[in-house]
Order: C-alpha cells, then structure tokens, then sequence
C-alpha cells in the first residue's frame, strides 16, 4: 500500500528512518488538532456550556478508544499524562516509592531507555532499594531463563521494555509475567516501541503498569498514557497537585481528591494532543497491528539481506525480531554516517540511543539506528542500501 | 585551501590524530566537552608552565570534524603562549562564526573554513579547542 497521500511528511522527498524516535503524522491527526482549535477550542471537564461538553466528550471517547486498543478493563485505567517518560516517572515515584522497602531489588536489563532506568537509580539512591540488571543473550535478548535466573527473594518489581529501541527485540513479557506473579512481583511494562507496533493485549500479557507514548504511534508529541490494573493504579499517589484533581480543600488537612483517573491528571491536559491521539489510533486500526507488524517485519528483513552483503558494513541485531536494524560502517564514527546519508535525504538517529547501558553489552558504545514503521518502502530501503553501498562514506561526510 | 588538500589533512588527523590518551597526570588541567545536541565527547588535559603551552591531550568518541580539528589545534597551540593560543582560538572561532579573522593565524585550521556551510557540524569543528580555551582561562 503506498501510504503518501494520507502523511503530508512521506511528500517532501525524504526517506525518514527514525520512528523509534518518534513517527510521522498521518493527515487525519493534524486535521483532528486544527479542528479542535479552531471549532470548539476550551477546557474539558467543565459542562457549562455546549462547545466545552463537546471537547470532554472527545476527550473521553479518546479514553474509551485507548481502553479498547489495549483491552483494559475499564476507563479509569487509563491516564493522559505527557508520554512515557512522565507515565514511568508517576510509576516509580507514586507506586513503588510508597511500597518498596530497603534492600527490596527492582530488576531492569542493560538495554533500557533512560526512562526506564534513571527513575530507578534516583530512587534506589533515596530509599536504598537495589536495582539488577537480567542478564542478555548474546545476541542481546531477554529470555524467561535469565529473568528466572535474576530473582531472589527481595525481587518484587521487574521494569523492562515489551520491544527496545536500540535491538529492537521483543521480549517474552507474558511468560514473564506469569512466572514473577507466581512470586508475588509486579511486572512494568515500557511499551513506547511496542504499543501500534505489535499487539499488545494489557489483559492477555497480564501486565501490572503499562507505560507508551502517542507520538511514537502517529500520535502528536506531548501525550502518552499511563495504564495501571485498577487496584494497583488506585493505589498510585499523585506525584502532581492542582487543577482538575481535587474535590475540595478548606484547610491542609481538610483536602479531598478525585477518583481515578482524574486525580492522576492535575491541570489543564493536553486536550488537542489527546484528542489528536484519538485519529491516530483510529488510524491504526483501520491499517490494522497484525498488517503494520508484517510489513516492518518483511521490510527489516530485507534491509539486513542486502546490508550483510556489504563487506563494510557490520549489523548488531541480525538474529532479533523485530523493527529496527542496528549498524556501523567498519571505520566511520556513527554520527558520520548519519550525516552522509542526511546528504541523500535519509533520516537515521546515531548515538547511544539513549541506552547508555548498553555499550556493556555490545561492546560498543554509538551505532546508527534505522527504525522501520508500515509507511516505509522498499525503494526507501533501497535508498538505503545503495547510499550504504559507497566505499568513501567517511570522505563523503566531511562536506569539505 | 584546496579541497583535496582539506580533506586529506582531515582525515589524517581523524586516523592518526595528535596526543590521543590521558596521562592522569596532576600537573595537568582536566576537563570534560561534551556536545549536547550531538554525541562528541572528550576529555582535555592541558599542562602550562611560565606561560607557556608545554602540552595537550585528549581521548574520547567523537565524529571525524570534532576529532581531526582537536588533532590539528594541539598541533598549532603546543609551545605557543597562553595570549597566543587564546589570539589564534579567537580568530579560529570567529572563522567558524563567519566573522572576520586572520587567516595566516590558524594555520591548519583553515581546513574548516566551510563548515558554516553544515551549521550542525559548527559545534564538533569548536568542541575540542573550546575545551583547551576553558582550560587556558582556567590555568594561573
């Protein structure tokens, strides 16, 4: 399917290789944003008159749409926060910083983002818990083995990501899961390379906290989502107060707070990012996961066929599933590669990709990452492939 | 400069660049450069006695721009005074910012002469000799 009339971005002759780092926009969700503002632009949550209830009405629908997409149980499992990275945040400092005790162990792998990573040692540093690492395969995996192998009777969180965004492997997170709630262990789940990527069922994998961002899923930057089990996600405190979460407060010890999800939504929300949100996963839909999911498969698949034949070229990740193809040109610094291939209009991210623990592990710290999403093309690959083909990339690259 | 000379005096730096490793030495100065919008990063030493520039190293990962221009500036400031290591840094800045500077003072370092062309490679083409000035203003 070519995809170019419905993502004003796929028209600007650019071959755009880093949706890991955040994706383009289809048409849809910039117009659902430009209609907000400029149709029934004002706050949610107030019904005092017609254009206000519209807003909280796609506000909420949006809600519904997200409980739908990941098959939570109820509304209120679902949180607006700003991404991801706010979603983990409000996970470690309103859950765990509450029930985790001294020398209790949080286990996370090597091949985290920083968002699932520093929230952890800021609070190992307050309140003296421990954080391991399970370890990798070789070919920088996770397997139910090694997560077995890392538990101890103090483990009680594991906080891993479903697909990571430098191998791009996806992780066995239902047999995970299963295994530590046998053991009285919550399982995190960092899906912001995973949710509109591959299904993801909150039910089904059983997930305890769930964590993704709208604009790594044709969302608009600036929203994402915090799902919690009910009873888990009640229990979370605000980690902000103000606007829109309280019912009352006539004196410090007199305050009374929102149920969910509202008390974990203080001011005004992101409404055109949320409702921008909503076309993007209607979207989504009508492509639908399984079909998306197939062709970043075929087309990374491709890519690393043709790149091994180049002898100059190395690949990190050719044995993991997955949608992102991880390399270096033998010779040439990362960010030199990327700058020569920003010479033919090709995007791809160099850099750590902010998994910084993970030179441990590869043995090497700056790689070029491309990231595959469904709008991609073979000729964009193509692209690639001959532009990678070159013997004097580092030459190239000077600009001099 | 001609091209093919530039592009050749870039890459032999980049490939066999000048004082790369740290001695760990205490009558150095030492600092960290990194570039936030990029991933360069280095660590400076810098020894100065009576004035003068006795020597500069560096180790670190960096793009070939940030490696060879740090590469080329150790060679043009080692054995200079500190007023003319900083002269020569201004004038070589100023290049870098398309403002007027002094040619036959930066010597090597006119291989950057068109890196305002590519304003994303401005800072990997200062990041090392804006280590060494820090380090320069910061010695007695």
């Amino acid at each position: 399917m070519n995809y170019k009339n419905d993502f004003p971005m796929l028209n600007k002759d650019i071959v755009y290789f880093d949706n890991g780092a955040t994706t383009l926009k289809p048409k849809c969700v910039i117009d659902s944003i430009c209609d907000y503002y400029s149709n029934y632009s004002s706050n949610a949550h107030r019904g005092d008159y017609k254009i206000s209830l519209k807003v909280n009405e796609a506000y909420e629908g949006v809600r519904n749409k997200i409980k739908e997409f990941i098959n939570a149980r109820r509304n209120d499992e679902i949180v607006f926060t700003s991404g991801s990275t706010d979603s983990l945040n409000m996970i470690v400092y309103g859950y765990f910083k509450y029930k985790l005790k001294e020398n209790d162990e949080v286990l996370v792998t090597k091949s985290e983002h920083a968002s699932n990573i520093l929230p952890w040692y800021e609070l190992s540093n307050e309140k003296k818990i421990k954080v391991n690492y399970i370890p990798l395969t070789e070919n920088h995996t996770v397997t139910l083995d090694n997560v077995i192998k890392s538990i101890t009777d103090k483990t009680k969180v594991i906080s891993i990501a479903h697909i990571t965004n430098v191998i791009g492997d996806i992780r066995p997170i239902k047999e995970i899961v299963e295994y530590a709630h046998n053991k009285g262990i919550l399982v995190v789940v960092d899906g912001a390379q995973s949710v509109g990527h591959t299904k993801v069922d909150v039910q089904d994998l059983d997930i305890d906290f769930l964590a993704f961002s709208a604009h790594k899923m044709l969302g608009p930057t600036g929203v994402g989502v915090l799902y919690g089990k009910y009873n888990l996600l009640n229990e979370v405190i605000p980690t902000k107060f103000g606007g829109g979460m309280n019912i009352s407060f006539t004196s410090k010890d007199m305050i009374e707070y929102k149920e969910l999800p509202y008390r974990l939504e203080a001011g005004t929300q992101n409404i055109a990012g949320v409702i921008g949100f909503g076309s993007a996963i209607d979207y989504i839909n009508k492509i639908g996961i399984d079909n998306i999911e197939e062709t970043c498969d075929t087309l990374k698949e491709y890519i690393i066929k043709e790149l091994k034949k180049i002898p100059h070229i190395k690949v990190y990740n050719e044995n993991v599933e997955g949608s992102i193809v991880t390399f270096n040109v033998k010779d040439v610094f990362a960010q030199d590669t990327a700058i020569y291939l920003d010479k033919y209009n090709i995007c791809v991210r160099s850099g750590s990709h902010c998994a910084k623990k993970l030179e441990d592990e590869l043995g090497i710290k700056n790689t070029c990452r491309v990231s595959i999403y469904f709008y991609n093309t073979k000729e964009d690959a193509d692209k690639l492939i001959n532009a990678l083909k070159n013997e004097n990339i580092l030459v190239e690259s000077l600009g001099v | 400069m001609e091209s093919n000379f530039k592009r050749a005096l870039i890459l032999e730096n980049y490939e066999k660049p000048l004082n790369k490793g740290l001695l760990n030495d205490n009558s150095y100065l030492r600092e960290n450069k990194n570039n936030s919008s990029c991933i360069d990063n280095f660590d400076i030493e810098l020894k100065v006695e009576d004035g003068i520039i006795k020597d500069i190293r560096f180790d670190g990962e960096a793009c070939a721009i940030a490696t060879s221009s740090m590469s080329i500036s150790i060679g043009l400031l080692i054995g200079k005074t500190k007023e003319e290591a900083l002269k020569i840094i201004e004038n070589y800045e100023n290049m870098i910012d398309e403002k007027e500077y002094d040619k036959d003072l930066i010597k090597d370092l006119n291989a950057y002469d068109d890196i305002y062309r590519q304003p994303a490679r401005k800072k990997c083409a200062t990041l090392g000799i804006s280590g060494i000035k820090d380090l320069i203003e910061k010695s007695e």
